[in-house]
C-alpha cells in the first residue's frame, strides 16, 4: 500500500503528444477513477504508471520512490486488463499463483495466500478449472484474484468491466468497491463509463485530449463542474446548456427570460452558457427559467423525463412520475438559482 | 437479407465436391499402394488392386499326372489326383467352376461332366473338390495331359514383400537400414529449426530492439530464395570447414533451409497472441525468458505442431538435400528416398517390392499426420480473452 504521484507527465508517440503534463496526487488507500471519452489518454496514463510504456517526460512516484526507470515487475503494482488476460493454458489456481512464482515466500505460505484470495473472491471451488470453463464474471474474478494475491502497493484496473453484460457489471462494480473497503489498497481505475466512475470513486479524474479537466469527489464533479465538458460528460441525461448573454448583473436567456446568478468572476465576453441539470429543472412557476412545448416523454418510474422544445433548442427536464405533463402541453420550467451553472461561452470555464 | 450470417452460401456444394475430390485423390493411391504391397507379382499382373479384396475367377493351365501315376484298370490306364492341391494348383480354398481339355475351348465342360479328348481314347472327369479321374486307352505321356481349369480363388494376402523389404539379408532390397537413416536425418532436422525459430520468433514478435523490422523483412526475403542456389556453395563450405558429408551436414542444411519459413510462421502466430497476456505476465514479474517458456510456448503449440509436421514431412521425403549433403560413395548413410530410386533401377519390374518400399516410406508420415492433425485444427486460445 502506498501513495502515488504523477508530476507533469507527458507522453509522445513520435511527434504526436498524447498526454500534456498530467499531475496528480493519490493518497494511500484512495480509489481514484480516470474517466473520459475514448482517446483521452486515460489508458495511456495507466500504462505509464504500470511501466508498460515509457514516459516522455515527467516523474511517476509510487510510495515516494521514483519508478520511471523501473521495469513493471519492480514497481510493486498489479494490473487487471480489459480482456482479463488470463493465461488460457493454466488452471485458475496456476493463474493466480503465477504472480507469486518470483516471490521468495515458502510454498505453504503461497498456498495459504492463494486459498485466502480465492476465499475473498468466492471461487475456492473454481481453482482447478480451466479459464475456458468459466463465465465472464468468473474470469474477471480470476483476473482480480491474480492481482490481489501479490498484495501490491497499487492496483491498476484498465476498463475491467466493459466486457461484462449490464447486470454483471453492476454486480462486479459493487464487489470491487467492497473489496476496496475490505483490503484498503490504493486503486487506479480507468473507465469510459461515468456511472462506474460516480459509483466507485473516492475521487474522479476527468480527462479529455490528454489534459485533466477536473479532479474531485463524485459530488464535486457533479455539482460543481469545472467546465462545460465536465458538465456534459458527468450525469445522465447530461446537463442542459442554454445560450445566454450578460446584461449587467443579469443573465438574459435567448428567449427573453432573465435570471440572476451570483458569479465568482466575469466572463471574457458577453456570451455565456447557463447550465441546468434535468433533475434540477422542473415544471415550476416559482423560479421560471424557460418554457416550451413537450415533444417526448420518457417515463422512468419514479420520474419522467420530458423533452421540451424551447427557444434555445430542445432541452431535457424532469417531471413527477405520477402526474407528468402530456405531449403537446406548454410547460414553464423552473430551477432554483443555486442549481444554475454559468459557463463562459468562449472558454467553457465555470463562472459560478 | 440474403447475406445474413448463418445462411448457406450457394457455393457449399462446390466446397463439398472439392473436398470429396481431394479426399479421393489422396485416398485411392495410398490405398492402392497398401493393397498392392500385400499381393504377389502374379496377382499384380493379372488384376488390379481394387479386385484384391474379392474372390477372383481365373483360368489356369494344369497337367494331370503322367506315366508314373498311371494305374491299369480293366484295360485302361487311369490317373487320379487333385487338381487344386497338385503342383501348380490354386490351393484348397478355390472352387472349380468349369474346365476344358483344348486351348480352343478352355471352359467347355461343367464340373462333374466327363470330357472326351478329340482322339476319343481319353476321358477326364473333375469333381467339385478338384479330384480328377483321367482314363486313356494308350499309356499316357510322361508329363500327363493338359487341363484348363477355371476356378474362383478367394482373396489372398501375403506378407512376403514386407519380409523382403524389412528383414531380408540382401543389402539391395533391405530398407530397414535406410529407414533408420531417414529417422536419424529427420528427427534432429525437425527439432533444431523449431527450437531456433521459436526463440527468434518471440524476439521478432515481442521484444523491442533496433533493426527488428529489417530482420523480419530479411526473413521474408529469404523465403523466396530457392534452395538449389545454395547447394554448391554450402557443400563447399561444409567440406572446407571439415564437416564433410554426413548427418551433421544434412541437419545443418535442413535447419538453414527450414528456418525462414519456421520463423515467419511462428512470428506471425506469436504476434497474434493477446498483448494483454504478455503485458500481464510482465507486470506479474516474469522475465522475457519466463514469458517465452511459460506463456508463449504453450500457447504457440498449434503453430509449433503444424510447422513440425511440415518440416518432418519434407525432410522425410527429401532426396535432393540428402544426396548433396549426406550420401557418400560408401552408401552406408543412404536414406529411403534414395533407396527407392535405386530399387526402381534394380527391381523395376517388381511392382510388389516397389509398392511395399513406397508404403514403408510413407507409413511414418501417415502416422505423424494422423497423430498431430488435431493440433492443426484446435485453437488453444479458447477462453483466454472474451
Amino acid at each position: 500500500m502506498a501513495n502515488l504521484a504523477l508530476r507533469s507527465l507527458t507522453k509522445s508517440y513520435g511527434s504526436t503528444e498524447v498526454l500534456h503534463g498530467i499531475s496528480l496526487d493519490v493518497s494511500d488507500g484512495e480509489f481514484v477513477v480516470f474517466v473520459g471519452p475514448s482517446g483521452c489518454g486515460k489508458s495511456t496514463t495507466l500504462r505509464l504508471i504500470a511501466g508498460l510504456e515509457e514516459t516522455t517526460s515527467g516523474i511517476i512516484e509510487i510510495g515516494d520512490r521514483e519508478v520511471n526507470n523501473l521495469e513493471p515487475k519492480e514497481r510493486d503494482i498489479a494490473m487487471v486488463f480489459q480482456n482479463y488476460a488470463i493465461y488460457p493454458h493454466m488452471s485458475v489456481k496456476k493463474n493466480i499463483a503465477f504472480g507469486l512464482r518470483s516471490s521468495k515466500m515458502p510454498k505453504a505460505d503461497k498456498e495459504k495466500r492463494i486459498q485466502e484470495v480465492a476465499g475473498i473472491l468466492d471461487m475456492t471451488e473454481l481453482l482447478d478449472r480451466k479459464p475456458s470453463q468459466l463465465s465472464g464474471g468468473q474470469r474477471q474474478r480470476v483476473a482480480i484474484g491474480r492481482a490481489m494475491v501479490r498484495d501490491p502497493a497499487v492496483f491498476l484496473f484498465d476498463e475491467p468491466l466493459s466486457n461484462l453484460d449490464a447486470q454483471l457489471r453492476t454486480q462486479m462494480r459493487l464487489e470491487i468497491k467492497r473489496l476496496h473497503q475490505r483490503v484498503g489498497s490504493t486503486i487506479i481505475f480507468v473507465t469510459h463509463d461515468q456511472v462506474e466512475a460516480m459509483t466507485m470513486a473516492d475521487r474522479i479524474v476527468i480527462m479529455k485530449d490528454g489534459h485533466i479537466q477536473q479532479v474531485g469527489t463524485p459530488s464535486e464533479v457533479y455539482h460543481k463542474p469545472a467546465n462545460t465538458f465536465v458538465a456534459r460528460f458527468i450525469g445522465a441525461p447530461s446537463m442542459n446548456l442554454l445560450p445566454a448573454s450578460m446584461s449587467g448583473e443579469m443573465i438574459c436567456l435567448t428567449g427573453g427570460r432573465q435570471v440572476e446568478v451570483t458569479l465568482k468572476e466575469l466572463p471574457s465576453g458577453k456570451d455565456v452558457l447557463v447550465g441546468v441539470r434535468p433533475d434540477d429543472l422542473l415544471p415550476d412557476d416559482v423560479n421560471p427559467v424557460i418554457s416550451g412545448k413537450v415533444t417526448v416523454l420518457e417515463p422512468l418510474g419514479p420520474e419522467t423525463l420530458i423533452y421540451v422544445e424551447t427557444a434555445s433548442g430542445e432541452i431535457i427536464a424532469e417531471a413527477d412520475g405520477r402526474s407528468p405533463p402530456r405531449v403537446g402541453d406548454t410547460v414553464n420550467l423552473g430551477a432554483g438559482p443555486e442549481h444554475l451553472h454559468v459557463f463562459d461561452a468562449k472558454t467553457g470555464e465555470a463562472l459560478t | 437479407m440474403d447475406n445474413i450470417a448463418g445462411s448457406k452460401s450457394g457455393l457449399t456444394w462446390a466446397v463439398h465436391i472439392s473436398v470429396a475430390f481431394l479426399v479421393a485423390l489422396w485416398l485411392f493411391p495410398t490405398l492402392g499402394l497398401l493393397v498392392s504391397s500385400f499381393r504377389t507379382t502374379d496377382q499384380i499382373s493379372s488384376s488390379g488392386w481394387w479386385k484384391a479384396m474379392f474372390p477372383t475367377e481365373q483360368t489356369i493351365q494344369l497337367r494331370t499326372g503322367g506315366t508314373a501315376e498311371a494305374v491299369q484298370q480293366d484295360g485302361l490306364y487311369v490317373v487320379e489326383g487333385n487338381l487344386l492341391t497338385d503342383e501348380g494348383g490354386p490351393g484348397m480354398g478355390s472352387k472349380p467352376v468349369a474346365f476344358g481339355v483344348s486351348s480352343r475351348e478352355i471352359g467347355a465342360y461343367e464340373i462333374g461332366e466327363t470330357a472326351v479328348y478329340s482322339d476319343g481314347d481319353e476321358t477326364l472327369t473333375i469333381a467339385e473338390d478338384g479330384a480328377y479321374r483321367y482314363t486313356s486307352v494308350e499309356e499316357p505321356g510322361r508329363r500327363g495331359q493338359r487341363v484348363f481349369l477355371t476356378a474362383v480363388t478367394p482373396a489372398q494376402a501375403t506378407l512376403d514383400n514386407y519380409k523382403t523389404i524389412l528383414f531380408s539379408g540382401s543389402g539391395q532390397d533391405n530398407m530397414a537400414k535406410a529407414f533408420f537413416n531417414t529417422l536419424t536425418v529427420t528427427v534432429p532436422a525437425t527439432i533444431i529449426p523449431i527450437v531456433i525459430a521459436a526463440f527468434a520468433a518471440y524476439a521478432l514478435a515481442w521484444m523491442d530492439f533496433p533493426g527488428r523490422a529489417l530482420l523480419i523483412a530479411l526473413v521474408v526475403a529469404l523465403l523466396v530464395v530457392p534452395l538449389q542456389l545454395a547447394l554448391i556453395p554450402l557443400l563447399r563450405l561444409h567440406l572446407g570447414i571439415g564437416i564433410g558429408k554426413g548427418y551433421l551436414g544434412v541437419w545443418l542444411a535442413h535447419t538453414a533451409f527450414g528456418l525462414p519459413l519456421a520463423i515467419y510462421l511462428l512470428r506471425n502466430y506469436m504476434v497474434g497472441l493477446p498483448r494483454d497476456i504478455i503485458e500481464n505476465a510482465k507486470v506479474d514479474g516474469a522475465t522475457d525468458f519466463q514469458i517465452f517458456t511459460k506463456i508463449i510456448l504453450p500457447l504457440s503449440f498449434p503453430a509449433l505442431a503444424s510447422f513440425a509436421i511440415f518440416q518432418f514431412l519434407w525432410t522425410w521425403n527429401d532426396l535432393l538435400v540428402a544426396k548433396v549433403f549426406l550420401i557418400d560413395a560408401t552408401g552406408s548413410t543412404t536414406v529411403m528416398t534414395n533407396q527407392i530410386v535405386e530399387l526402381l533401377g534394380t527391381r523395376g519390374g517388381n511392382w510388389e517390392i516397389l509398392a511395399t518400399a513406397a508404403f514403408v516410406s510413407i507409413s511414418v508420415p501417415l502416422v505423424v499426420f494422423f497423430a498431430m492433425q488435431r493440433y492443426l485444427v484446435r485453437g488453444l486460445l479458447a477462453g483466454s480473452v472474451k
